[in-house]
């Protein structure tokens, strides 16, 4: 379907609106990250989710945080609690995330990244600078 | 339109250009050279060379004065220490990776690497020698044109003249860093290749990297063995080009003391492929005005004296076969004629005599065989090729004073020539002495001025229209393998069309200017050689009382006492041959 | 129930991971002792995390404050104060916050694979906004006045590219995105497409409206297929919603973008070479001028850039050139995405401010040298650039200070070295691969490249003699002036920053025949300690060329020239008595 400018300017009003508040789970699925096998703990988290019957929860890919080192990455990002990132996330950390941080609203001890820099797209700022 | 004039200063001195000049052309004019080692000025600059660098005020840094354009208010700088410095740095690593083997090599003392050394006063390699290890290091398989990987300087004029001149691509870069080198794609050698032997890569190489096959010594051999009976022939592009060896003039026409020396170096007969020449426009008229006046066989009529031609069209333009004229090039009927009508006169029995042709021309080396046509006699018609640059090297080797010989007069009578076989030298001039011909074949008389402007010059492809008794015939010459296309592109499109063909002659040469540019003539050639060498020709063709072919007393001759007429059975049987469709890789 | 506060405890060196424990003890008590154990979580954090500042230090979130210099007093008062009674502590909110993302503000963000999470983010709306209310000149003018140079090493001002693009006449112009990244260690433009596609074709369909282009190409790596696979699902779908292809968005404005697939060469991120791939030809370079910008690909006008580049583009009209321009150096506007690799503790992308110190990026966001090693140099610009010593670890990067100190910025790469590392080793592997990578066309690149690289196989092989180095220096400076693209000019740079910084290491090399770091293998020598040699021969036994000599009486002895140096016998020596050095 091809947009003319209002249409295009109404597909993205509704696009943030749409945006329900639930929880996020982001892997990092670069070529990187895959390297380092988050494709495993990509299907881990699906997993963990559908057996555990976990609604609410959406698990996506995205790309390289930059945090190599520490591949594979994810961010969790529950309402009501702070987004944050996660490094060395096998499968099993990845149950283990689901499990306390997402369930119990518990961080996982000795693996949380610090954000690596603020988000300048934040609602708001572009608002405000344009 | 007219071109702006920039203005700039080379070395403190005004200049003032047409706007597209390069630094390297402006400082030519203002009297200044710039050494370089791969510009050429037939060919688009590669840059490959870095030897051309010059100083422009306001740029960090040394621009190639052969590729860049001279802009309003540069001021420019040719030579100061750090850039005769850089220089004498690029040269010697140039040298670091050559072999340096100049006693050897078929450019010692003529080679521009060597002359830059010279120059530069270059008195040893300060860096590691190292030459890449190639798998092979020499490429022999053309027998007319010799590849040495080693000793090229990767500066593409080869590949540039290959592809963008010649349209042929069988030369190419391949693989890159250290381990470049020109060979075919595909790491074919040169023989299995679309390869037509033209040799304008050996005429364009700046070092002894691509050369001609060396038959010297097999003529020198045959000279002194006392069962063969050596007779030569001397190509139209020759005598105007040979005395460069020795410091005449381009267009110095020596065809007197080229009869003196050949004879005195131990050839028995001295014959004119001139006359051969005239010989092949009788039959090449007779074919043309069978075709275009009776309509017996193909339009347009295409030449064929060219054998890279020849090589090219059945290669590239198979569909153009039934066009091509059947006549044999004057060489190959040179060598018929000798070895039949000559030898039955003289009782020389075939096998024994020695044919030698000089030519422009490395293809010329590769006719010899092309196909068993080109031994009509029984045996091979001609036996070697040498090129210009051979003779000059045997006339040397031959210890004559050249330069002060006395002049001499050709055998009969297959060397006396009239002005229209001698300037087959140059493009354009088979057309024109075919027209003389033609126009006397239809007409029953010669054209009131027999200098068809038209078709001479340098311009790519030349067209032109000739009026014989109120029917006009249309011609092209296109010469420079890559001009052929536009002109075989029209009259594809006509004939796809249905339409009248657009041309009824086309006169092609492979090389740019024709023979006299040719791949086995002396090094350096450019336009202005070009044109002085055909100069040399045309004057020739105007210091002839006679100049039209059928007017040769002894064209006559050789009919009324063998062959004939014209495009007769004995005629087809030496003097013509036929064409195949051949593949572009034999491998 | 979530907590209402986290405690984030970090600290970058092993030797502070047992005051990190302790201090997270300190702080649950303190925190029971508020009755606040249901309020506030205190977890420790990766151990490679945390900005390499000295530790430990905490984090409170969702706050987001950085306290660090913790006392005891301090942690009582954090919980005492903030953490009871709300009163906000003192501490720093974004001193940790050294990195600004703009090129990677969505990787690592969004879904690449869906359009609807870059729309989300504002995508394509800079694209509306140039198409229906800026002029291709407000465009161009407002590219100009953000200061953004290219950043795929040379840093030419991206504005005025395009308006020579836009100034030159033809009926057929064309936008090139070049990703053909290729430095060694360098992969900024392969996260940026794999993490945030949409950027880089938003981008290029500005480029294309403002220089009056309706065809874009993205030269790719064949060896990126995530990124491949990435930008064809990206541009399908931008298609499909009008935002790129024919008529976009109904404006009347058209632009179509294709794939183009590079082997792998190096020298095809040049772009005259890069367009000459493009064009199906040998991607070998060609004199400039003229510049593609006005005769480029099949001779038209085209703007080339590289992915970083046009990553930028979108957030600059977005947010404005003022906005744009005030982050980053004088002359350098804007952010630079490095990958900061080999010796440093957090290897990684690093997007930071232009004019941030080398110290920062390498000490403080990468946390400094692994295993608590001496830092010697970091090489910027990859085979391009030079090698830069401690004295500037506080120049503030930026496209002319790097200039300045011998490397450049290149598309940056960035190479730590430790005391390990070896320069002439180094400058060994740098010359290899431009070596390698050279097209040949040109004689002073392929030439002098490998003549440099014979003088440092000679150099490390223990054969070097002091005046090398003087011929070294000539052919570089030929190289330098004299090669016809970047390539070659720059071959010679980590050579020449490595005799101008390290000159003491080649001179160790080339007369005392030493190689301190001990990489350059024909330089090494194993030497029996007869002190604490206790004669029991297993060095002798393991000796795979038999190069050691001696029995139990009377001791053992390598010969030096046949030994290979493969280090089994120090290896397997029990006793520590085989030297190596």
């Amino acid at each position: 379907m091809k947009l003319n400018r209002s249409e295009f300017i109404k597909y993205r009003e509704n696009i943030k609106v749409k945006q329900p508040e639930e929880t996020v789970i982001l892997v990092g699925l670069g070529s990187c990250g895959i390297a380092a096998g988050a494709g495993k703990t990509f299907e881990a988290f699906q997993d963990e989710i559908s057996s555990k019957n976990l609604s609410g929860i959406t698990v996506k890919q995205t790309g390289c945080m930059g945090l190599c080192e520490t591949e594979p990455t994810v961010e969790v990002r529950v309402p009501g609690m702070p987004d944050i990132i996660y490094g060395k996330v096998t499968p099993e950390i990845a149950r283990k995330i689901i499990e306390k941080h997402v369930i119990r609203k518990i961080l996982v001890n000795n693996l949380i990244q610090d954000k690596p820099s603020s988000d300048i797209m934040k609602k708001g700022e572009i608002d405000n600078a344009v | 339109m007219t071109t702006a004039i920039v203005k700039a200063k080379i070395n403190g001195l005004a200049v003032e250009v047409p706007a597209g000049t390069t630094i390297l052309d402006a400082a030519t004019k203002a009297h200044v050279k710039i050494p370089t080692l791969c510009k050429h000025p037939d060919l688009e600059a590669s840059a490959g060379c870095g030897i051309c660098i010059v100083r422009v005020n306001g740029s960090n840094k040394l621009l190639r004065a052969c590729c860049t354009e001279i802009e309003q208010g540069m001021e420019i700088t040719t030579h100061d220490s750090e850039i005769v410095e850089v220089r004498r740095t690029v040269l010697e690593l140039i040298l670091a990776n050559h072999p340096n083997d100049c006693l050897q090599c078929g450019r010692n003392n003529n080679c521009e690497l060597q002359r830059l050394a010279a120059d530069f006063g270059i008195r040893e390699v300060p860096f590691p020698h190292f030459l890449p290890a190639f798998g092979m290091i020499r490429d022999y398989s053309t027998g007319t044109i010799i590849l040495d990987a080693e000793k090229c300087i990767k500066c593409g004029r080869c590949v540039d003249v290959c592809q963008n001149i010649q349209n042929v691509w069988a030369l190419n870069f391949v693989g890159r860093g250290v381990k470049i080198r020109i060979a075919p794609a595909g790491d074919i050698v040169l023989g299995e290749s679309p390869c037509v032997k033209c040799g304008q890569c050996s005429a364009h190489c700046p070092t002894g990297a691509i050369t001609e096959y060396d038959n010297t010594r097999d003529v020198w051999e045959a000279l002194y063995d006392p069962d063969k009976y050596c007779i030569v022939q001397i190509a139209p592009a020759v005598r105007v080009a040979v005395g460069e060896a020795f410091g005449f003039e381009p267009g110095t026409n020596l065809t007197k003391k080229l009869y003196s020396v050949l004879r005195r170096i131990g050839f028995k007969t001295v014959f004119d492929t001139n006359f051969s020449a005239d010989l092949t426009i009788m039959e090449e008229a007779t074919e043309f005005v069978q075709r275009f006046a009776h309509g017996k066989g193909a339009l347009p009529l295409i030449t064929s004296c060219c054998p890279a031609w020849v090589d090219f069209m059945e290669k590239y333009e198979t569909d153009m076969i039934d066009n091509f004229s059947t006549c044999k090039s004057p060489q190959q009927m040179m060598g018929a004629m000798t070895k039949t009508y000559y030898a039955e006169q003289q009782g020389l029995p075939p096998e024994k005599i020695f044919m030698v042709s000089i030519m422009p021309c490395t293809a010329k080396k590769f006719e010899i065989q092309r196909s068993r046509d080109m031994s009509s006699s029984g045996v091979q018609d001609t036996d070697v090729v040498l090129t210009t640059r051979e003779l000059s090297r045997m006339i040397k080797q031959s210890g004559i004073d050249f330069v002060n010989l006395p002049d001499d007069s050709p055998d009969h009578i297959m060397g006396d020539y009239t002005g229209a076989g001698t300037i087959f030298a140059a493009t354009g001039g088979v057309m024109e002495a075919a027209i003389r011909t033609a126009y006397y074949f239809v007409t029953g008389e010669n054209l009131a001025d027999v200098n068809i402007e038209a078709v001479r010059g340098l311009q790519g492809v030349k067209e032109g229209e000739v009026d014989i008794r109120g029917t006009t015939v249309k011609v092209a010459v296109a010469h420079g393998l890559a001009n052929v296309e536009y002109v075989l592109d029209k009259v594809r499109k006509a004939k796809e069309d249905g339409k009248e063909p657009p041309y009824h002659f086309i006169e092609v040469m492979a090389c740019p200017g024709g023979c006299v540019g040719g791949g086995g003539q002396p090094y350096g050639v450019t336009d202005e050689i070009r044109l002085k060498r055909a100069e040399g020709i045309y004057q020739d063709d105007a210091d002839h009382e006679i100049r039209c072919s059928h007017d040769n007393p002894m064209i006559q001759k050789i009919y009324a006492d063998y062959l004939g007429k014209p495009g007769s059975e004995k005629s087809h049987h030496l003097l013509h041959t036929k064409y195949v469709s051949r593949p572009l890789y034999t491998k | 129930m979530p907590y209402n506060h986290y405690i984030l405890v970090s600290g970058d060196s092993e030797s502070s991971l047992n005051r990190r424990n302790e201090l997270i003890s300190f702080f649950e008590k303190e925190i029971a002792g508020q009755n606040l154990t249901d309020d506030v979580q205190v977890v420790s954090t990766i151990d490679t995390s945390a900005c390499g500042m000295e530790g430990p230090f905490i984090k409170i979130l969702p706050e987001n404050i950085y306290i660090h210099n913790l006392t005891p007093e301090k942690v009582r008062s954090i919980v005492q104060e903030h953490l009871a009674k709300g009163i906000p502590p003192e501490g720093t909110g974004t001193e940790a916050d050294k990195q600004f993302r703009i090129v990677l503000r969505n990787c690592g963000v969004i879904d690449p694979e869906r359009i609807e999470d870059y729309i989300l983010r504002d995508g394509y709306s800079a694209l509306e906004k140039v198409i229906f209310d800026m002029t291709p000149e407000q465009v161009i003018d407002e590219i100009r006045k953000s200061g953004l140079r290219g950043r795929g090493g040379a840093g030419f001002p991206t504005g005025l590219k395009w308006s020579f693009t836009k100034e030159a006449s033809s009926d057929q112009k064309y936008v090139v995105c070049n990703a053909d990244e290729g430095d060694p260690g360098a992969y900024m433009d392969r996260s940026t497409l794999e993490g945030d596609p949409h950027s880089v074709l938003e981008a290029m369909a500005i480029a294309g409206c403002a220089v009056g282009a309706d065809t874009g190409y993205i030269y790719i790596r064949a060896e990126y297929p995530l990124a491949i696979k990435r930008l064809e699902l990206a541009i399908k779908q931008a298609t499909e919603l009008g935002l790129l292809g024919d008529n976009i968005l109904g404006s009347g404005f058209s632009f179509n973008i294709e794939i183009r697939y590079g082997a792998g060469a190096f020298v095809c991120g040049e772009e005259t070479a890069l367009l000459a791939s493009l064009e199906g030809e040998r991607g070998t370079p060609k004199p400039r001028p003229p510049f593609p910008a006005v005769k480029g690909l099949w001779g038209k006008p085209t703007v080339v850039n590289n992915v970083e580049t046009f990553a930028n583009i979108p957030v600059v009209i977005l947010k404005g050139s003022s906005w744009f321009s005030s982050i980053g150096s004088e002359k350098s506007k804007g952010t630079k995405v490095f990958a900061v690799t080999g010796k440093v503790k957090n290897s990684g992308l690093v997007e930071v401010p232009m004019g941030t110190p080398l110290r920062d990026i390498i000490f403080s966001i990468s946390g400094g040298i692994r295993d608590n090693k001496k830092f010697k140099a970091v090489q910027t610009g990859g085979p391009s650039g030079g090698v830069i010593p401690e004295q500037f670890l506080d120049t503030p990067i930026d496209y002319d200070n790097l200039t300045a100190i011998g490397s450049m910025m290149g598309s940056g790469g960035m190479i730590v070295m430790d005391e390990d590392d070896c320069m002439v080793d180094v400058n060994k592997f740098y010359l290899q691969f431009s070596v390698d990578e050279s097209c040949g066309k040109c004689a002073p690149c392929r030439i002098g490249g490998r003549e440099l690289l014979t003088y440092l196989e000679k150099i490390s092989g223990g054969q070097g003699e002091l005046e090398d180095i003087e011929k070294m220096k000539r052919i570089g400076k030929a190289m330098q002036k004299a090669s016809l693209c970047a390539l070659g000019q720059t071959t010679s740079n980590p050579i020449q920053s490595a005799l101008k910084y390290f000159y003491n290491e080649y001179e160790d090399h080339i007369v005392h025949k030493k190689c301190t770091a001990g990489k350059c293998v024909s330089l090494l020598k194993f030497i029996i300690i007869t002190d604490k040699c206790v004669k029991c021969g297993v060095c002798k036994r393991v000796c795979p060329v038999s190069a050691i000599s001696g029995d139990r009486d009377s001791g053992f002895l390598i010969d030096q020239s046949k030994c290979i140096k493969c280090g089994l016998c120090r290896e397997k020596c029990k006793f520590e008595a085989i030297n190596k050095g």
